[in-house]
């Protein structure tokens, strides 16, 4: 029976209301009194040397409050990085600094130059046509392979060349490694490109700077996944504003993906503006500039090799990657390629040895950064190709081969340094066969090809570390921050409650699945409850909304803040009911003594806490509100296997994604339907990347797809009706609430079976085809049909 | 984006070759060309409205003359800023050579746009280079021969009254 409440139960999501009616309030609704508006003059050229800029005329223009260029900021802080990798040598990345505007060379198409603060956007944006560039424009590195060639142009000219670091994972094991793949009964070679993805959140970026004088504070509001985390880079690092004299609100934010993790220049610029201006400083960017500013996702080109005995049993995993860190190194962009995709390359497989090594290259390109899934994709969109491919070699069911080689015991530890504490994934391979209906695979196949079109099966499964992460585990492999999280249960004198959460909600529906979990643990109505996000100044820490660690982490503080709200009203109940503490039971919002009628109400606890006229004040304080950090003791490691069946017009080459199913482990669900919506959106991402998207540069890093008529966003018609299921759930044994995380849990999944269905179809069809990259565009498959 | 032609002119080659050195004949061939002033050796200046798919703008730059064989060949490079719209650069090689009939004229086009023209027009760029190319020469070669049958213009009046041919209206002063 489903709960219609608490814990488990799809209740409807509560912020829909104001999102579907249009009255959410985001950072575009944002207007201050006196507010100003910016435009950036942006490069157009990928790598130029800055001869000169020539401001006067536009200073000149009408409305126009004052211009901005990279010389203002010098003295100012360097855009930081958040993740120090460590190369193979033991030698740090290189790290180039970040201007906020660009000084000396611009490094992309889109390096914002000057900046143009006017009375209106479009007196901005006339002046900034007026502003004098002379800019030299110099030879682009696009492709990371060339960029590592000797006499390269560099990016960066203070650095020794255009890498960033060669890393090496685990590097102890690169002999093993090698020994074990040239003594292997098999091994399947696999070259693939990670396709380069721009985010395309629904909102773009947005910030509005404001200062007041009067006491010295600033606040920024901003389109951010984590505020606090904002605060600390841009406060600490770039302008030097001490966290309390900053304040930095997200309000409502239409969608992040990761892209809206990282500490942009916009940011920071229009804080630091409106201090110089003392006047408020707005940004809203376009499309356009949301193209060629937002942080890229992927772009690794890879070569994977499995090696397998003659029992089939893989017996080492070896990987050569190329990352794109593009121009400048986004907050988080050198930990994607590394420890979110290093440590995944084990899947769901007890492979014994695995060595990882990653290149990450600097390109005159958009800085690359995480998108939602973060490496984990790339790291399961390569091994469970070469898994499939190993098994067309082999002759073997695609299947069977994993079931095989599927790690069965838990707790297991990879050879890749991280520790699996639950799983079962021959359970969700069987729920996999059984909501696909793959045993009707064969029927529908024919059914196709009596329509003349090639029908494909592809499976995989994958695994993925979320619930980002125990502090000190990413302190020792280079994080620059803890990765904790934060709540404040503040109970109110009427029993209402409201929790002050570190994480950050744009689209997860946190608002009404954080409330269930309270309303669980005091059985009381969830509508007696909201949440507080996404202010600095109402929340008391947080790192924020990004790898799936909301609920597994943030949602464990919140839970101990809550117990610590239990213990504290058992001890005024048992007042009120002049009984032990021990004996005192929460029950339906009801303290009653054990074994007893006796009890008071859930409201008469919080009233008492407030009016403490009958209260046991030598022993407590008035006032019910309590705090908790959580500081996770290990990732969660969410798992489940993927089918999707496509047909390819053999005339065309068109791909159609005919049934797609989703088989899934989250540990605990607290909202199903939230966690079905959750998978539906990362599995049209997921499709998005394996048929649709592909952000494209020409060799002079010109980007060309900077508009919905050149960049193939997922609509509708591009996707089937999915089938869900998440009754697979082995609870993560280290968190209070047994959850693993579903936000990025589709986009890591789908896209190795969607291209491992186009080879099967293809492969059916007769055609010796064993791979295409993504995205699997009809011109793609048809060329390798036609062996064009 | 490269692409090559060529076109018969109906004139001996010097013609053409003292035609390609005007500023007066490059102004008329190349499309939406607004102003042009300069000289051979010191360079010509224009300006040009166009439109390339959803971004217009009018590009201010200038056109060089290099790897110049009197009467056999050369380059013409231009670059052109249009602003937000971002930049197009362009250059093309230009043989002569006798051919029945007058002079056959080659050449081998270049063209590179930058910034929004690049990302809004790029799947149109090189159509786009085609057309414009095709026009210049095509339009070069009715200013050079005059106005004949063939090339009746269509534009009205006005542009027939240019097509004197370019010999006509410097022998007519």
């Amino acid at each position: 029976m489903p709960k219609d409440s608490g814990i488990g139960a799809s209740s409807k999501r509560r912020e829909d209301v104001r999102f579907l009616t249009g009255t959410g309030q985001y950072t575009d609704d944002i207007n201050i009194h006196g507010q100003t508006y910016v435009y950036f003059l942006r490069s157009d050229v990928a790598h130029g040397k800055i001869n000169n800029i020539d401001t006067s005329a536009a200073a000149a223009m009408p409305g126009v409050v004052r211009i901005f260029t990279g010389a203002d900021f010098e003295g100012i802080g360097s855009i930081p990085c958040g993740w120090q990798v460590t190369d193979r040598h033991g030698e740090p990345m290189q790290e180039p600094a970040h201007p906020v505007l660009a000084q000396g060379k611009v490094r992309h198409v889109g390096d914002p130059i000057a900046a143009v603060v006017a009375e209106s956007l479009e007196q901005a944006r006339d002046a900034a046509e007026a502003i004098d560039l002379d800019i030299e424009e110099l030879p682009a590195v696009v492709d990371m392979k060339a960029a590592l060639s000797d006499g390269a142009t560099k990016v960066h000219d203070d650095l020794s060349s255009n890498l960033c670091y060669d890393w090496g994972f685990v590097e102890e094991n690169k002999g093993a490694v090698d020994e074990a793949i040239k003594n292997a009964a098999h091994v399947t070679t696999l070259e693939l490109v990670n396709n380069r993805l721009v985010a395309n959140p629904m909102e773009p970026r947005v910030a509005v700077g404001d200062y007041n004088r009067a006491n010295d504070e600033s606040t920024l509001f901003t389109t951010s996944q984590n505020p606090h985390v904002i605060r600390l880079l841009m406060g600490a690092f770039v302008l030097g504003i001490p966290e309390h004299k900053l304040r930095v609100v997200a309000p409502d934010v239409g969608g992040g993906f990761g892209t809206k993790i990282f500490h942009y220049a916009e940011e920071a610029f229009c804080t630091f503006a409106a201090r110089q201006i003392n006047r408020p400083v707005k940004w809203t960017a376009s499309r356009s500039e949301a193209f060629m500013s937002d942080a890229h996702g992927r772009d690794h080109v890879t070569k994977i090799e499995l090696a397998l005995d003659a029992d089939n049993n893989f017996t080492a995993v070896r990987t050569e990657t190329y990352a794109n860190m593009g121009a400048y190194l986004s907050t988080f962009a050198p930990s994607v390629p590394t420890w979110l995709h290093g440590t995944l390359m084990a899947g769901n497989y007890k492979t014994p040895l695995i060595y990882v090594n990653v290149k990450a290259v600097f390109t005159n390109t958009v800085p690359v950064d995480a998108y939602r899934g973060a490496g984990r994709p790339e790291a399961t969109y390569q091994l469970e190709r070469v898994i499939d491919k190993a098994a067309r070699e082999l002759g073997v069911d695609p299947i069977a081969l994993r079931r095989q080689n599927f790690i069965t015991e838990f707790p297991y530890a990879t050879p890749v340094a991280v520790e699996y504490d639950t799983g079962n994934y021959p359970a969700t391979m069987d729920k996999l066969e059984e909501i696909a209906d793959l045993s009707g695979f064969d029927a529908r196949r024919k059914a196709s090809e009596a329509k003349g079109k090639l029908r494909g099966l592809g499976v995989n499964c994958y695994i993925e570390a979320c619930g980002i992460a125990p502090s000190n585990l990413v302190g020792q492999l280079g994080a620059r921050a803890g990765l904790y999280d934060a709540a404040t249960v503040r109970v109110n004198a009427t029993g209402t409650i409201s929790v002050m959460v570190g994480a950050h909600s744009h689209g997860q529906g946190h608002e009404t699945a954080f409330p269930q979990v309270v309303a669980e643990m005091l059985g009381i109505d969830e509508n007696m409850i909201d949440i507080v996000h996404g202010d600095s100044s109402k929340i008391p820490f947080g790192m924020g909304t990004y790898g799936s660690r909301s609920i597994a982490v943030c949602g464990s503080a919140m839970v101990r803040a809550t117990e610590k709200i239990i213990n504290k009203a058992k001890k005024i109940a048992s007042h009120l009911l002049e009984a032990s503490e021990a004996d005192i039971e929460l029950k339906d919002g009801q303290f009653s003594v054990a074994g007893t009628d006796k009890s008071v109400a859930w409201g008469d606890v919080t009233l008492a806490a407030y009016v403490p006229h009958n209260y046991p004040l030598e022993d407590i304080e008035p006032g019910l509100e309590e705090t908790a950090f959580y500081d996770p003791s290990n990732f969660t490691y969410p798992s489940g296997a993927y089918a999707c069946e496509v047909e390819v017009d053999p005339e065309t080459g068109k791909v159609t994604i005919e049934r797609f199913a989703a088989a899934d482990d989250f540990g605990n669900v607290i909202n199903p339907m939230i966690v079905t919506g959750q998978v539906h959106g990362g599995i049209g991402q997921g499709i998005g990347q394996a048929l649709l998207e592909n952000c494209a540069y020409d060799e002079n890093g010109q980007l060309l797809s900077a508009s919905y008529m050149d960049y193939a966003m997922p609509r509708a018609s591009d996707v089937p009706f999915y089938t869900v299921d998440h009754s697979c759930q082995t609870p993560c044994t280290h968190n209070p609430l047994g959850v693993k995380g579903c936000g990025e849990a589709g986009a890591i999944g789908s896209p190795p079976s969607v291209v491992n269905a186009v080879v099967d179809a293809l492969q059916s069809g007769g055609h010796n085809v064993t791979h295409i990259d993504m995205p699997v565009s009809p011109s793609r498959v048809w060329a390798a049909m036609n062996n064009a | 984006m490269k692409l090559t032609d060529s076109k018969l002119i109906a004139a001996d080659r010097d013609t053409v070759w003292q035609a390609l050195l005007s500023a007066d004949v490059l102004k008329d061939c190349v499309p939406g060309c607004q102003e042009m002033s300069g000289s051979p050796e010191e360079g010509f200046e224009a300006t040009v409205v166009q439109k390339v798919g959803p971004v217009k703008a009018t590009f201010k730059g200038a056109v060089t003359l290099s790897d110049m064989v009197v009467g056999e060949s050369l380059t013409l490079t231009g670059e052109g800023k249009g602003g937000a719209a971002g930049f197009a650069k362009g250059g093309a090689n230009v043989t002569l050579s006798d051919e029945e009939g007058g002079t056959l004229l080659a050449y081998e086009v270049e063209a590179k746009v930058g910034g929004k023209l690049a990302q809004l027009g790029s799947r149109i760029i090189d159509g786009f280079a085609k057309k414009m190319a095709d026009q210049f020469f095509e339009t070069f070669r009715s200013v050079v021969e005059g106005p004949t049958e063939e090339v009746e213009n269509d534009d009205g009046a006005e542009e027939g009254e240019k097509k004197k041919g370019w010999l006509g209206r410097l022998v007519s002063g």
